[in-house]
């Protein structure tokens, strides 16, 4: 199952990005195959409907689970209706690297 | 021989009678859940200015709130807040009609208001994770009522 966790950078030690829409990059976590990919999220300066184009490139993606800070509320109907599941985190000053080890943690 | 015929005749009616009225008071039909955007933003409303403290209140089922708040604040007729509730015009007509005599209630006598969920199902279902503190919604296609990030059980249901 693919999850895509939002971030400022595109590498693991990265800050984990708490927007949905207007995050740079999207780290997109694959828990079968244990890999980590960088998506760039072109439409960050977007003046509006970064939500909606963020939902629909991750529909393209395949992805089921998105780890954010916020979603915006075009982006949480969307998400509601295609059935991805979203988590929002408000912890402080976590790295993506940090959210990937509990991910990989919990599902042992 | 006749007489007898017709009294068994007779009793099999009361039997079914009594089988019908007592199916009625029993089994009575499952209510529909009403449909809530949001729920309302207080836990209660207090009189104040009142000397004597009274402990009683009124209790204001979230469908109830949401009846006033699209009929009374966003001036919706009750055909369209009843399509948004997910029941039907005359259901809706009787949930609002329920909750402004609640709110008059309330005003008159100078009782506590007090949001309850009665027979509410909130259009996003999010759930918060004791574990963690992580917020997260659970899709149709997950059947584990699961927290998406520790897998731990102890998950609650919130009002988002």
């Amino acid at each position: 199952m693919k999850t895509v966790i939002t971030a400022s950078g595109d590498a693991i030690t990265n800050q984990f990005d708490k927007r949905f829409g207007r995050a740079s990059w999207f780290c997109v976590f694959d828990d079968v195959l244990q890999s980590v990919d960088f998506v760039e999220n072109q439409h960050v300066t977007a003046s509006n409907g970064a939500g909606t184009k963020a939902v629909e490139k991750m529909l393209e993606l395949g992805v089921k689970k998105i780890i954010s800070g916020d979603f915006g509320p075009k982006g949480k109907e969307l998400l509601d209706r295609f059935d991805v599941q979203m988590v929002i985190i408000e912890e402080e000053g976590l790295s993506v690297g940090d959210i990937i080890d509990r991910l990989v943690v919990n599902k042992k | 021989m006749d007489f007898f015929f017709v009294m068994r005749i007779f009793s099999l009616h009361l039997c079914e009678n009594i089988l019908i009225t007592s199916m009625k008071f029993t089994m009575p039909r499952p209510r529909t859940l009403r449909k809530v955007v949001a729920p309302p933003k207080f836990t209660g409303f207090k009189p104040y200015g009142e000397g004597e403290k009274s402990t009683e209140f009124i209790a204001l089922f979230y469908e109830e709130y949401e009846a006033i708040k699209l009929a009374d604040y966003k001036l919706m007729n009750h055909a369209e807040a009843a399509f948004l509730m997910g029941v039907s015009r005359s259901t809706f007509a009787r949930i609002y009609e329920k909750a402004r005599r609640k709110v008059a209630q309330a005003l008159v006598e100078a009782k506590e208001i007090r949001a309850v969920y009665g027979n509410a199902v909130l259009d996003k279902n999010w759930y918060v994770c004791k574990k963690c503190h992580a917020r997260f919604t659970i899709p149709k296609t997950i059947k584990k009522h699961l927290c998406a990030m520790c897998a731990s059980d102890q998950i609650e249901f919130i009002n988002k």
